[in-house]
């Protein structure tokens, strides 16, 4: 069936913010999505509320909206733009709950929409626990069994039925306690009957234990016409218990043999026919390791992370293909892009091997829990491709970023065999390299298998690895045939150099290999590749066969999505090649994120999947032969290519190497301020917790603490004492050894940001922004207002002046992006970044600029005289936008929500409106605030906050809220006249803090302390506990303020503006 | 195990990679030939239809798994060496009883790892199929050209069986005759699963050999080599269509009913050989993924008389299989009988019984 008449205009709903469980592959999908709708005619209207996507481009859809994902808000976007249907698959959980929503109201058949991908009865089958199983039942497709009972006869009973290992869940006990599991009747009894007694309704779940079965995922598609097929299987590294998003993920499945993967791929379609899924799907099967038992985990009717993952793993564009069915037509009349040969409607089959490798936030929130289990804690991912494990894993590890370019840590190398077996015991994030160290120490496969039940399959690679090391670091001469086996074992020539201690070796280039969906059964002409070592290149020959070339240019992207180096980096990177290939350029891009729209292989003329680190690069640039290289677009990883590019005489487009050092080098840069007559907070550099004190006091405190060269904050503090100081250096020092520590006077005051191109000789501002929230809270989570709501026109000029001055003392060439604050009538330059920013995506599309567009074209030496958006500060947009941040802190326990200098935020939506305190509105609903009107308020702040509460409670006060506070904080409010009543702290009563959390009564909680971090604290217990209960806790008294003040206004969602990006 | 071993093509073009499995006793000559299923590499080594023929796993892990006897399709190996990327020496399964190198030593089968598979099979890709020589010494350039003298010959007799034999399950059902070409053992698991009461017969059997054991229907198994070669079988064959007994033929099958009706054959240029083939129902327009394993093909453009086509292959528009008008038989050019690969088509063999019992009588 070719595409459905009745259709003509689709709304596509985004994923909204990012967060931890729901990335940058939603961006990938939808835009993938919006194309494959745009060129079958169809008029596009996207929903999404955050403004760093591809998707939200007023290029990518006929109507942009980039407003809060809500019912309401949706419901009336709906009765505006009158759209004929939905597509409801391509936007996460979250655009498939709010899909289901609008149809389970009814609205949608009220207003004439029509449902595409997926049916509420679908959807329920997949999302509903009962149904699923009751749906699973009736095609015969085993699920975990379970039961729910309130006898102990009842649990034995079960067991009898289903085997030991039983897990015993209690109901309604906090974080499970009473639970456990048992391996025998015995223990079962005992286990049971004290679930039993501590359940206070006398209930437990008992279900069959399946952790250590192995896991597994197939990638499905079905249309229509009820054609399936498979697009990919996956096995985690890590058995049943840890998320698939937090395991290493291999595809294809590496341990099942045919019969057990025709098995699970038999059940794969089985299932996705049974829930009649028009489009993709993704399907976990856990398999019992040592037979052909398996369960039915989980199905995911949509596009998902895995299906991301799956479409970079195979060259197949899932989102693509599903919009394309979705919208009626059928694999077999969908083209396969990759060949140009075949059809959408066959199986992709695979010549290598791909590793993906988590990347996890515990570097910068030292004092979050890092065990894995059930709740996703990674906030990005890579990818690596290689002809062997060996090779894909080493390449996956060194390009996560996380300093290893190999498995051996260092740490891990002087741990006890106890500590080391405890390690792997706690199934952290370091479990890989915990596992490798013991395998180096001689421990046995089979062991580590009893211990962890990781497949022996994995475990023998990694000694592989342990044989590899050991044979080099007793090696006195390495021959040709020895650096070859190495090298195919994806061994860096810098790992073998510091593994050996032999310095010099023949140099042994990178083979390219195609990824072309068919096991180069067809001759394929898509441009997607990998480094490996054999004995044919195919790129080589593949440039030559181009029939006409083009001057070529190197874009480096951003790498794995982490707190503070997010999706914004991907939106530049794209716009960058974009603009280059409007420029007449053969665009090569090199990125090793798979969630990405840079590295979906229609993006630039060539997609390279490699890790971005100088000897990964070396090569291509070598085959390449690029006129320059592209380092601004791709955050902190592309610009730590910076130097080596130089050294090398590559030449760089844009802002010179020179220049990024003078801005990130501190003595250089103070020189740069002082010839500027431009200010900024004074400050020094240290190396030792000694003279981080010496200055610390010199400057006297408060003093913020940061080692150079970060990003988002990594590791930056405010310190008020020495005792802070010694935690901090004491943290600083053993994350990163031999680090510079900048230590600054730390200023209050408004915090400004500026995003400016500059041609070498003029500067183009498009915007400045003001943060609601003052400096000392990290800029990617503070509320930035564009246009600055607060200067004085000669406040503005200096702003500009400053700017421009900056962007040509530091010869920028492309983008800069400033930080400054405002203080005591005196404006410091905070930081300087002559690079892509994370506001620049937000800023380009509230004031029309397309700023990565104007600085591609400034690389390439065009000047911004000669285009139309002059020079200066460009004119005010009429809407005010402020971007508003979104965290995950519920999925990352022990972290203090508490705000500071580190960024902690996942992601941002942005509130678009005629005026400030609407946008503000509409931000605040789109991050998830429902702002409430009534209820109790708790607020509990430092000493040094004290001044400021007052203002607040009196605002809550006079809303009709109940005041509650702590001790300190009560006595400042009734001084000013609040009622207030006192709670008391968790050790000095039952009835404290934690109980009124507890009891329901508080619809917002303030709360700052002088000291913060350690899970131990009170404050941190009581943030902690606001985000398990879902209470908002504000821990800026800056948005506290201005969120009361919001509160007095009357603003609801059906008469809240809307605004179509496309029409500014 | 890691003693130098080469690989020479019809083409000139020398691999050489590292020796496993059994040391030939000079150099191997076979037809090289790709398979790009990522997973049943045991299957791959025990199916008859590989005889003479060197096989190329584009998959570069090969021997993850291990060796199970379970997932044989045949009691020996009947492929002349085997070439893979990347050579697993610690397989991990529940069912692995031994490891790759070693089964094939125990089967007296060469192999050849740490090559460029997929420069080789581009070269196939390109080329077309070609024969190849596995030599323990470099061999010279003049030797390339003697290669293509090389055919396959005599295949299908070489792996049928010698005598024909019974699967019975014991209870009374309709009587299928498996003409083993080189049968792959799940075409007879699969009928005996449906109830079928089995007599495999040799390659060499007659019309009247077949005849005189009363089948209900007639099951034309796959097999190795070019299929014009089988002139006797096809002449048998043609005389046995007339009996409107109910005939299923498979990859071989399929192409000696073509011949037997009339129709023709061809050499594909490089095969298909994997798990992943998309075949189109020419009724429904349903798509199915199948396992495949086949050089020739029945030509479009001379099609035996009465058939119309069953299946395309969606990706080169080749005939994937027949329905024959003038009698009860129908056949195809895949698997459904999988093993390895996709399940997808096993409902094929359901049809077969279901013609079978319109038609077809009891057996005692």
């Amino acid at each position: 069936m070719p595409l459905n008449p009745n259709l003509k205009k689709v709304l596509v709903i985004g994923s909204g913010p990012i967060i931890i469980g729901q990335a940058a592959e939603f961006d990938y999908a939808g835009t993938q999505a919006c194309r494959a709708l745009k060129e079958e005619g169809l008029e596009v209207v996207l929903v999404n509320s955050n403004p760093a996507t591809i998707m939200t481009d007023s290029a990518m859809a006929d109507h942009v909206y980039i407003e809060p994902l809500t019912l309401d808000f949706l419901k009336r976007i709906i009765q505006k733009e009158k759209p004929d249907s939905i597509l409801s698959t391509l936007g996460g959980q979250t655009g498939l709950t709010l899909s289901m929503q609008l149809a389970k109201e009814g609205f949608l058949e009220k207003e004439g929409v029509t449902l595409l991908g997926a049916s509420p009865e679908t959807i329920d089958k997949a999302e509903d626990r009962q149904i699923f199983k009751d749906t699973m039942a009736a095609i015969k497709e085993p699920t975990i069994p379970s039961t729910v009972t309130t006898t102990l006869d009842g649990a034995l009973y079960f067991a009898k039925t289903v085997g030991y290992p039983i897990i015993v869940r209690p109901a309604f006990t906090l974080g499970g306690s009473g639970g456990g599991i048992a391996d025998n009747e015995e223990e079962l009894r005992e286990i049971a009957s004290s679930g039993l007694r501590q359940s206070p309704i006398h209930q437990i779940l008992v279900e069959k234990c399946i952790s250590g079965w192995k896991e597994i995922e197939f990638e499905v598609m079905r249309d229509s016409a009820g054609n399936v097929i498979t697009i990919c299987s996956m096995e985690n590294f890590d058995p049943v218990g840890i998320h698939t998003g937090d395991s290493i993920v291999v595809a294809p499945a590496q341990t099942l043999a045919d019969k057990e993967y025709q098995m699970l791929r038999s059940a794969a379609l089985h299932i996705i026919s049974a829930m009649g899924i028009e489009g993709g799907c993704n399907v976990q099967f856990a398999l019992h390791p040592e037979s052909f038992e398996y369960a039915v985990i989980e199905v995911n009717p949509r596009v998902s992370r895995s299906s991301a993952l799956a479409s970079k793993a195979t060259g197949y564009p899932i989102a693509r293909v599903a919009a394309k069915i979705a919208i009626g037509y059928r694999m077999d009349e969908i083209s396969n892009e990759i060949t140009g040969k075949t059809k959408a409607c066959f199986e992709p089959t695979l010549d290598y091997v791909v590793v993906k490798f988590p990347k996890w936030p515990f570097d910068k929130f030292v004092y979050a829990s890092r065990k894995l289990g059930t709740q996703m804690k990674a906030t990005g991912e890579v990818m690596a491709i290689g002809r062997c494990f060996e090779e894909a894993l080493l390449k996956a590890v060194r390009g996560a970023e996380i300093s290893h370019d190999f498995l051996a840590d260092e740490q891990l190398r002087t741990l006890s065999s106890f500590d080391l077996s405890e390690k792997i015991d706690e199934k952290d994030d370091q479990r890989i390299f915990a596992l490798y160290e013991a395998l180096y120490r001689g421990i046995s496969i089979a062991q580590l298998h009893d211990q962890t039940m990781v497949d022996e399959w994995f475990l023998a690679k990694l000694r592989h690895l342990c044989e590899l090391e050991k044979m080099l670091t007793t090696s006195t001469k390495l021959d040709a045939a020895t650096i070859r086996d190495l090298k195919r074992n994806g061994f860096t020539d810098k790992c073998i150099k510091k593994l050996s201690g032999i310095a010099t070796f023949e140099r042994l280039p990178y083979s390219y290999k195609m990824v072309d969906t068919c096991g180069a059964e067809f001759d394929a002409q898509t441009p997607y590749f990998y480094s490996t070592y054999d004995e044919e290149d195919e790129a080589t020959p593949f440039l030559e066969s181009l029939p006409a070339r083009k001057p070529v240019v190197m874009v480096f992207g951003s790498g794995p999505i982490r707190i503070g180096q997010g999706i914004e980096f991907d939106y530049a990177s794209v716009h960058c090649v974009w603009s280059l290939k409007n420029a007449g350029y053969e665009v090569v891009i090199v990125n090793n994120n798979p969630e990405t729209v840079s590295t979906d292989f229609n993006t630039a003329d060539r997609l390279y999947f490699e890790p971005l680190t100088p000897e990964d690069v070396a090569d291509i640039i070598a085959i390449e032969k690029p006129i320059g290289c592209v380092v601004a677009f791709g955050g902190q990883t592309a610009i730590r290519l910076t130097k080596w590019l130089s050294d090398n005489n590559i030449p760089i487009l844009g802002t010179p190497a020179d220049s990024i050092d003078a801005a990130e080098d501190r003595g250089r840069f103070e020189a740069l301020l002082t010839s500027l007559h431009i200010k900024q907070p004074k400050g020094t550099t240290v190396r030792t917790t000694e003279e981080a004190l010496t200055a610390a006091n010199e400057l006297g405190y408060p003093v913020l603490l940061r080692p150079s060269y970060v990003l988002g904050g990594q590791n930056m503090i405010i310190a008020f004492s020495d005792a802070d100081v010694q935690e901090y250096m004491h943290i600083i020092l053993s994350n990163m050894e031999g680090n510079i520590v900048l230590i600054d006077k730390y200023m209050m005051g408004t915090e400004l940001e500026v995003d400016a191109i500059c041609d070498g000789e003029n500067v183009l501002i498009p915007g400045i922004m003001e943060h609601i929230d003052r400096a000392g809270i990290h800029s990617g989570d503070s509320i930035a207002v564009y246009p600055a709501w607060n200067l004085s026109p000669s406040q503005k000029d200096k702003l500009v002046d400053y700017s421009t001055r900056l962007a040509l003392a530091l010869h920028t060439k492309g983008l800069i992006n400033i930080q400054y604050v405002y203080s005591g009538n005196q404006i410091y330059v905070i930081e300087v970044n002559p690079r892509s920013s994370r506001t620049v995506p937000y800023l380009s599309k509230v004031t029309g600029v397309p700023m990565i567009d104007i600085a591609t074209r400034v690389m390439l030496g065009e000047k911004l005289r000669d285009m139309p958006y002059g020079t200066g500060l460009y004119k005010t947009a009429a809407h005010t936008a402020i971007k508003v941040p979104v965290f995950s802190f519920e999925k990352l326990s022990g972290l203090d929500t508490m705000l500071g200098p580190e960024m902690k935020s996942t992601g941002e939506v942005l509130g678009i409106a005629p005026t400030l305190s609407e946008a503000l509105y509409k931000g605040l609903i789109g991050a998830g605030y429902t702002l409430q009107k009534q209820g109790g308020v708790l607020l509990t702040v430092r000493d040094s906050d004290k001044d400021e509460i007052a203002e607040i409670g009196t605002h809550f006060a006079d809303l009709g809220f109940h005041i509650y506070a702590t001790e300190g904080t009560a006595r400042v409010l009734r001084e000013a006249g609040i009622n207030a009543t006192k709670v008391f702290k968790i050790h000095e009563s039952d009835q404290n803090t934690m109980s009124l959390l507890e009891s329901g009564k508080l619809s917002y909680i303030v709360s700052t302390s002088a000291k913060g971090r350690s899970p131990r604290r009170d404050s941190v217990k009581i943030r902690r506990k606001s985000v398990e209960l879902g209470i908002p806790c504000l821990t800026s008294l800056d948005t506290a303020l201005a969120l009361v003040k919001l509160l007095k206004q009357d603003f609801t969602p059906d008469r809240a503006s809307l605004v179509d990006i496309c029409s500014l | 195990m890691s003693e130098n071993i080469y690989l020479q093509l019809e083409d000139g073009s020398i691999f050489q990679g590292k020796h496993f499995g059994a040391v030939p006793k000079g150099d191997v000559i076979a037809e090289v030939v790709f398979t790009t299923a990522m997973t049943g590499y045991v299957e791959t080594l025990t199916d008859p239809s590989y005889y003479g023929q060197m096989v190329v796993q584009t998959f570069p892990l090969i021997g993850n798994y291990g060796i199970s006897s379970a997932d044989f399709e045949s009691k020996k190996v009947h492929l002349s060496a085997y070439i893979v990327r990347n050579l697993c020496d610690s397989p991990s399964n529940f069912r692995c009883k031994s490891d790759l190198d070693s089964f094939l030593k125990e089967q007296n089968i060469p192999g050849i790892y740490d090559i460029d598979t997929r420069a080789l099979t581009k070269k196939i890709r390109t080329k077309g199929v070609m024969n190849g020589r596995l030599s323990l010494s470099c061999p010279s350039q003049e030797a390339a050209t003697s290669l293509s003298e090389f055919q396959v010959t005599n295949a299908v007799s070489a792996v049928s069986c010698n005598e024909s034999y019974e699967i019975t399950t014991g209870l009374p059902g309709p009587r299928v005759v498996l003409w083993d070409f080189g049968a792959k053992e799940n075409i007879q698991r699969k009928l005996h699963s449906l109830g079928m009461c089995i007599t495999v017969v040799p390659s060499t059997a007659t019309c009247e050999d077949i005849l005189a054991l009363n089948p209900d229907g007639i099951m034309l198994s796959n097999g190795p080599g070019n299929p014009k070669e089988n002139v006797q079988i096809i002449e048998e064959l043609r005389k046995l269509c007339s009996f409107h007994i109910p005939i299923f033929g498979i990859c071989l099958g399929h192409q000696l009913l073509a011949l037997a009706n009339g129709g023709d054959t061809e050499k594909l240029k490089y095969g298909h050989r994997g798990a992943n083939q998309p075949v189109q129902d020419t009724e429904t327009g349903k798509v199915y993924i199948t396992s495949q394993n086949h050089g020739y093909a029945v030509r479009c453009d001379a099609l035996p008389a009465g058939a119309e086509i069953s299946f395309l292959n969606l990706n080169d528009n080749t005939c994937e299989g027949l329905i024959y008008k003038d009698f009860p038989g129908f056949s195809v050019q895949f698997h459904p009988e999988a093993c390895g690969g996709p399940h997808d088509t096993e409902f094929l063999f359901q049809k077969f019984v279901n013609l079978i019992k319109k038609g077809g009588s009891v057996c005692h």
